[in-house]
């Protein structure tokens, strides 16, 4: 116990004076500073992200955070002009005022104007940020030492973060917190059915503006540690991978939360550990890591889950498909055994199940390998398979089941023969145990339901 | 956010109703009474106004002229004794919610600002979605829901909002004849406890079996009352008919001058 505390009270010497370690290991107060500050910032953003998305309002925080540029360059020209040293508070004040602006001015234009969404975000946007752009040009005739730290609102720069960005990072977080328990039904409401909401009397515009309040926030405390052109990254990706992996709202905030907040960890410690990487870069490159995740692997929507279910699916038709072969191959014959033996030594050619299926031999083997190993049916050297016991009660559920459908598909829907077999192939892996027994209601009388005879006479498809 | 005023006799009055959307009319003077307890089809072409109507009574849209009563009083506040069921296709059914979830939405006017959907709210949605026969699907996921499923959801909804005037919106739009059956029960049922129902419809044949009261709209009232009176050839005519395209080009003409005038 006392060896492994001694150990991170003083780390190996050869890591002790590289920053990495120095990053890594928390030792550091600034360290600590940035990766509190950023991963609060990253839980807040995560959580409102999830509304943004589902208002779709995703870029509406593009529009807001860029629209604090203004703010932020009006900010440092009035201490400039004034003489005074530049102060966090006019700047982050600076920032909320234009970007409020920001975001009221796409309602507005929506909703008197009558202007698009997607036009009115592009138009708010790309005005504002000019209006910043030339102020920024104009701040650039000042002195250097009067306009320091400008760009690390534009990039974002974590070890700027202090004490007190951290301070106010946890404030924002608590109200995210405490407005989305309070209104998560509102909210909800908001996002899934404007119209109901508007109907039932919810105040629809200033649930909307409260929106935009906690972005504007979030935004705020984003600038110094990502910059506002990548704050947007951090309200849209953590929500859009969260999505991957549920379909429930309140499990969808906690997964982007928790994806918001380990991004920004992440990615502010790889700023602070390799030096003059902005850590907006890292943050949205981590963030994005963890979108690609889950774009591939997420439970409820991920790409490799899906494909797996697929492949799992058609395995599982091939596996039916011979075991109905087998079972009809030894019908054919005359050498089915009697019910209360189940098992029989006749085996039947791999090369006919190949030519009845219209497989290649060697694909024909390897479904019949497969099913060996599940013991199902024997392959003999010979290449002949013997259905097992239980491979024996499985091919003559198939078989029903073929059979009753092809049945249904004849009387009722006026199949010819070679119809209703393909088209029995291809429906009878989507029967349910209710279809089954409705398709067998009027024909099987007490148990075990009896094998139908088929309809038609094999032949090779 | 209950009335506790006194509900007068008429659920639903419109008197010399204008709307228009950026100054083309889309209703003009309509003036109508919707008795208690009718069962009410409101038919005509597409871009009629039928939509609009049903939003101008619950106040979506801004009107620029006429009067609206429901029960007597303003919609704000008779809005607990009203539920709307708007377009099945104006809402992204990918939301990350459940059927369950989606019905409780109905119960969220009378909770009131704070107050989650409890065991009681809860109860009341399974029992409105075991009245529309989907009681099985209350966890199911509402994107993996058939467009009828869906449907049927819609209107559980709107019955947990223990209404006594329904406004739906297409509610027959798209859904399989099993549906539009148990739709049709639901309609039944309800005008058999006393409600009042208007429903935008748009299948011609089936309205004299589904309503006892029709409302013919083509942007201004050509007919309204019981199906039996109203639902006639010369009627239909004039609905659907040609003569109506004059009203429609002076309002293009309205709209040209207007914009002229402003220049």
């Amino acid at each position: 116990m006392n060896q492994w505390f001694d150990l991170f009270a003083s780390p190996p010497v050869i890591v002790a004076d590289t920053q990495l370690w120095r990053s890594l290991s928390l030792s550091d107060y600034n360290t600590r500073v940035v990766l509190a500050g950023t991963t609060l910032l990253g839980i807040a953003s995560g959580l409102l992200g999830v509304y943004l998305l589902l208002r779709k309002r995703a870029l509406l925080g593009d529009a807001i955070s860029h629209a604090t540029l203004p703010g932020v360059a009006l900010a440092y020209l009035w201490t400039a002009l004034i003489g005074q040293d530049k102060s966090l508070t006019v700047l982050l004040v600076g920032a909320a005022i234009s970007g409020t602006l920001g975001g009221v001015s796409v309602l507005m234009l929506r909703h008197f104007a009558r202007v698009r969404e997607d036009a009115a975000l592009g138009i708010v946007l790309s005005v504002f940020f000019g209006a910043g752009v030339a102020l920024v040009s104009v701040l650039q005739q000042f002195p250097r030492g009067k306009i320091s730290g400008l760009e690390s609102f534009i990039y974002g720069k974590v070890v700027a973060i202090t004490g007190s960005d951290v301070a106010l990072a946890a404030v924002v977080l608590f109200f995210v917190i405490a407005i989305i328990a309070l209104l998560g039904k509102e909210l909800k409401i908001l996002c899934f059915d404007f119209e109901l909401a508007r109907s039932q009397g919810w105040p629809v515009m200033a649930l909307d503006f409260l929106l935009i309040a906690m972005v504007v926030a979030v935004t705020i405390v984003g600038l110094k540690a990502i910059g506002l052109i990548m704050v947007i990254a951090l309200l849209i990706i953590p929500a859009a991978s969260a999505r991957f992996w549920t379909h429930d709202l309140t499990r969808m905030l906690f997964v982007s939360g928790v994806l918001g907040g380990v991004s920004c960890a992440v990615g502010a410690l790889a700023s602070a550990a390799f030096a003059n990487y902005p850590s907006g870069a890292t943050i949205v490159l981590c963030a994005c890591f963890f979108f690609v995740l889950s774009f591939v692997f997420g439970t409820q929507r991920g790409v490799l889950w899906n494909f797996l279910h697929q492949r799992q699916l058609s395995r599982q038709q091939e596996y039916q498909h011979l075991l109905r072969i087998c079972y009809e191959g030894l019908e054919a014959r005359g050498s089915l055994p009697s019910l209360s033996k189940l098992s029989t030594s006749e085996a039947v050619p791999i090369s006919e199940v190949a030519e009845r299926r219209a497989w290649s031999r060697s694909f024909a083997l390897k479904v019949a390998r497969e099913l060996d190993a599940r013991g199902l049916v024997v392959l003999r050297r010979s290449g002949d398979l013997q259905l097992t016991a239980r491979g024996m009660v499985q091919a003559e559920e198939a078989v029903r089941e073929h059979r009753l459908l092809e049945m249904y598909m004849m009387e009722q829907a006026a199949a010819d023969v070679g119809q209703a077999d393909r088209e029995a192939d291809y429906l009878e892996h989507g029967l349910l145990p209710e279809h089954l027994a409705e398709l067998g209601e009027n024909r099987s009388v007490g148990a075990p339901p009896p094998v139908p005879p088929s309809p038609h006479p094999f032949k090779s498809e | 956010m209950q009335s506790s005023l006194p509900l007068t006799s008429i659920p639903l009055s419109v008197r010399d109703l204008t709307v228009a959307y950026h100054r083309k009319p889309v209703l003009w003077n309509v003036t109508l009474d919707i008795p208690d307890g009718s069962l009410v089809g409101l038919v005509g072409p597409n871009g009629a106004g039928k939509s609009t109507l049903l939003k101008a009574v619950i106040g979506m849209v801004p009107k620029i002229s006429g009067a609206i009563k429901i029960f007597g009083g303003t919609y704000a506040e008779r809005r607990g004794s009203v539920a709307y069921v708007p377009q099945r296709e104006s809402v992204d059914w990918d939301f990350p919610a459940t059927a369950l979830d989606v019905v409780l939405m109905g119960t969220y006017g009378r909770l009131g600002w704070f107050r989650r959907a409890g065991k009681v709210e809860r109860d009341a949605a399974r029992e409105a979605l075991a009245k529309m026969e989907i009681e099985h699907l209350a966890g199911r996921q509402i994107s993996q829901l058939s467009g009828g499923q869906q449907q049927r959801t819609f209107l559980a909804r709107a019955l947990v909002q223990e209404a006594k005037l329904f406004l739906m919106d297409e509610p027959f739009a798209a859904v399989d004849a099993a549906t539009e059956r148990a739709i049709v029960m639901l309609l039944k049922d309800l005008q058999a406890k006393g409600c009042t129902i208007v429903v935008v419809h748009h299948d011609l044949h089936t309205v004299p079996e589904y309503f006892d009261h029709l409302v013919l709209l083509n942007t201004r009232l050509v007919g309204a009352g019981p199906t039996s009176t109203v639902f006639t050839d010369s009627n239909l005519q004039k609905t659907y008919g040609g003569k109506l395209t004059l009203l429609e080009e002076i309002g293009e003409a309205m709209k040209r001058r207007d914009q002229r005038s402003k220049l």
